[in-house]
């Protein structure tokens, strides 16, 4: 037999000599594998029905905007109005996926791992809300890029009708970024408060639910200038204020005060990634 | 080049002192990190690998200040954490790998290692599923082999006996060895049985109270020999008075005689002995020294306020 001479060699431990990269590269790692959670790719079936129910419900709303257009040869849905209408049930994503990316490696005290590794504290925590940010804008961009496929044939002004479209898509796109950026800080800092999941799915649907009463109460109570500015308080009525000033839609009476929505996006955005970066400063491990 | 120098390190919490003016000089080797629990061993270790801050004095690991380097010595330094780390959801392998990257190796290397690593602990078999499927001792494989993954000059080990039955122990003991031997690389096991590291080690570091106890090379603290422990369920005495004719210098200690292991005829006297005197034997074994057996007999530190628990039964 050709194998009878074989001898199997235990060729016993090897040092390791080849490049260690390092502080930015575990960063990049963290940030791919982050995402990779967010998705549940990796990991058990189990863990990817949800995104993929949540990625297959956005598709078919895109898909159902470019049917539309074909047919009436209008844009009924807006790359605008999609960001609208699929980014609040998109809180429902962020509700399972922030504590996924974060409660998780809290609940089960991973933290010591990585922080005996060359990543600072800081580091995991901007590269898992990076990884959130990107998740839920990827919810958002991939049906944005259907429905501009979409509107591309479905357009008859040949070239320069393309183009227009594209720079529509742009400001979708950018759009789909301020959700994103704006939804994913409130969440994963709440989310990096609670080490189990349920609880943190139920407070970030709590974050943004309590503040839409606030905002009725001064609705009615309030003069003009109160109610063009107390919706800022509801994350959600924020971002669409600011959707009134920077792509002039005119679904909401802001008055002047784009300014101020703005200042009140970047404090709220600066706020959390601040508070997040403390809480995992101070995190004992 | 000592492997970890520390000059008059304290951490102060605001209720308890959990190292106290702690100077230490640790050469390359096999390093038993011995004290009770709450003795600051964990406290010293986390100040090595730069994740807690020093409330005063110094310290070196590796030639670098965890304060200023800390990075670069938490590339070169593989750490096993105490209590349980591993998400249940992932394969170990993948899990390996991922930390492998974390740990600064290129994606190729991490899968590489990453296998590599999970047959040195011996899950080459088991490597393809789910952590939260494992037993405690498989659990605490995979938590050596991500420590281990890197290639790292120095091995931080939290109790990595903690949970297992005696053969998982004695394995994993086995395994820490070959570590220090076969691959050279440094290791420093934190436990609080002695009895259980002293064979495996080089040198021994006790503390207590956050305070040296002594720090040695174990050759020099053979003087504390292994004791036999002898129960039998009648005729105590008779058997007391029987070894002591024998020449065996026999102590009492409640219902167990105690008799020092000279050398494996030792065994074999007692077993005559018993044997003559026709005595049902309930049990005969080697006794785990503890801290506090070992260093019983040396003047203890006066205790201060830095003692956060005198859990020295614990073994």
């Amino acid at each position: 037999m050709a194998l009878a001479d074989g001898v199997i060699h235990d060729i016993g431990y090897q040092r390791y000599t080849g490049p260690r990269l390092g502080r930015r590269y575990a960063a990049v790692s963290l940030y791919l594998h982050s995402l990779r959670t967010a998705f549940g790719l990796g990991r058990t079936a189990k863990a990817k029905i949800f995104p993929f129910i949540v990625v297959g419900l956005a598709f078919t709303v895109a898909a159902i905007a470019v049917a539309l257009r074909t047919q009436s040869g209008n844009v009924i849905i807006s790359y605008l109005q999609y960001c609208d209408a699929v980014g609040i049930p998109l809180l429902l994503f962020l509700a399972v996926v922030a504590p996924e990316l974060v409660s998780r490696d809290l609940r089960a005290h991973i933290l010591p791992l990585y922080f005996s590794r060359p990543l600072r504290r800081a580091d995991y925590a901007l590269v898992k809300l990076g990884a959130m940010i990107s998740a839920m804008w990827l919810v958002l961009a991939g049906p944005l890029l259907l429905m501009f496929l979409g509107g591309v044939f479905a357009q008859k002004r040949g070239a320069s009708g393309a183009w227009h479209e594209f720079t529509d898509l742009l400001g979708g796109l950018s759009y789909a970024g301020i959700y994103a950026l704006i939804f994913s800080s409130i969440a994963v800092l709440v989310a990096s408060l609670a080490s189990r999941r349920a609880v943190a799915a139920a407070s970030i649907v709590g974050v943004f639910l309590v503040t839409t009463p606030v905002v009725g109460v001064l609705q009615v109570l309030g003069g003009d200038m109160l109610r063009q500015l107390s919706r800022m308080i509801d994350p959600v009525l924020l971002i669409q204020g600011l959707s009134n000033w920077i792509y002039r839609t005119h679904t909401m009476d802001i008055a002047g005060y784009g300014p101020v929505y703005l200042a009140a996006a970047v404090l709220l955005v600066t706020g959390c990634v601040s508070l997040l970066v403390l809480r995992y400063r101070r995190l004992t491990v | 080049m000592a492997l970890i120098q520390t000059q008059a390190l304290t951490k102060r919490y605001p209720r308890v002192t959990a190292l106290d003016a702690l100077t230490v000089d640790v050469e390359p080797g096999i390093i038993g990190l011995i004290g009770a629990n709450g003795a600051g061993k964990s406290t010293l270790i986390k100040i090595l690998l730069g994740l807690l801050e020093p409330t005063s004095g110094a310290v070196r690991v590796l030639g670098f200040d965890p304060g200023r380097d800390a990075e670069t010595i938490r590339a070169r330094v593989g750490y096993m954490p105490e209590h349980e780390c591993l998400p249940p959801d992932l394969v170990a392998a993948e899990l390996v790998t991922h930390l492998a990257r974390t740990s600064g190796l290129p994606r190729t290397a991490a899968r590489e290692r990453a296998s590599e690593a999970l047959r040195h602990v011996g899950l080459y078999e088991e490597r393809y599923r789910q952590v939260g499927g494992y037993s405690t001792g498989m659990k605490q494989r995979v938590k050596l082999a991500q420590a281990l993954v890197h290639d790292p000059d120095l091995l931080l080990l939290d109790e990595p006996t903690n949970g297992l039955d005696p053969a998982g122990r004695d394995a994993m003991l086995a395994l820490i060895h070959r570590i220090g031997t076969e691959f050279g690389i440094s290791v420093v096991v934190c436990s609080h049985l002695l009895g259980e590291v002293e064979r495996i080690c080089d040198s021994v570091v006790a503390i207590d109270g956050g305070r040296l106890l002594r720090a040695d090379r174990v050759s020099a603290m053979t003087v504390e020999r292994d004791l036999l422990a002898v129960e039998v369920d009648e005729g105590t005495d008779e058997l007391a008075a029987r070894l002591g004719q024998m020449g065996l210098p026999v102590t009492r200690d409640g219902r167990l005689l105690v008799v020092p292991l000279e050398s494996d005829d030792t065994y074999d006297l007692i077993m005559g002995a018993v044997a003559a005197l026709d005595l049902p034997l309930h049990r005969l074994d080697q006794r785990r020294h503890r801290v506090a057996e070992l260093f019983a007999a040396a003047p203890r530190p006066a205790a201060g306020p830095a003692r956060q628990e005198v859990g020295h039964g614990a073994g």
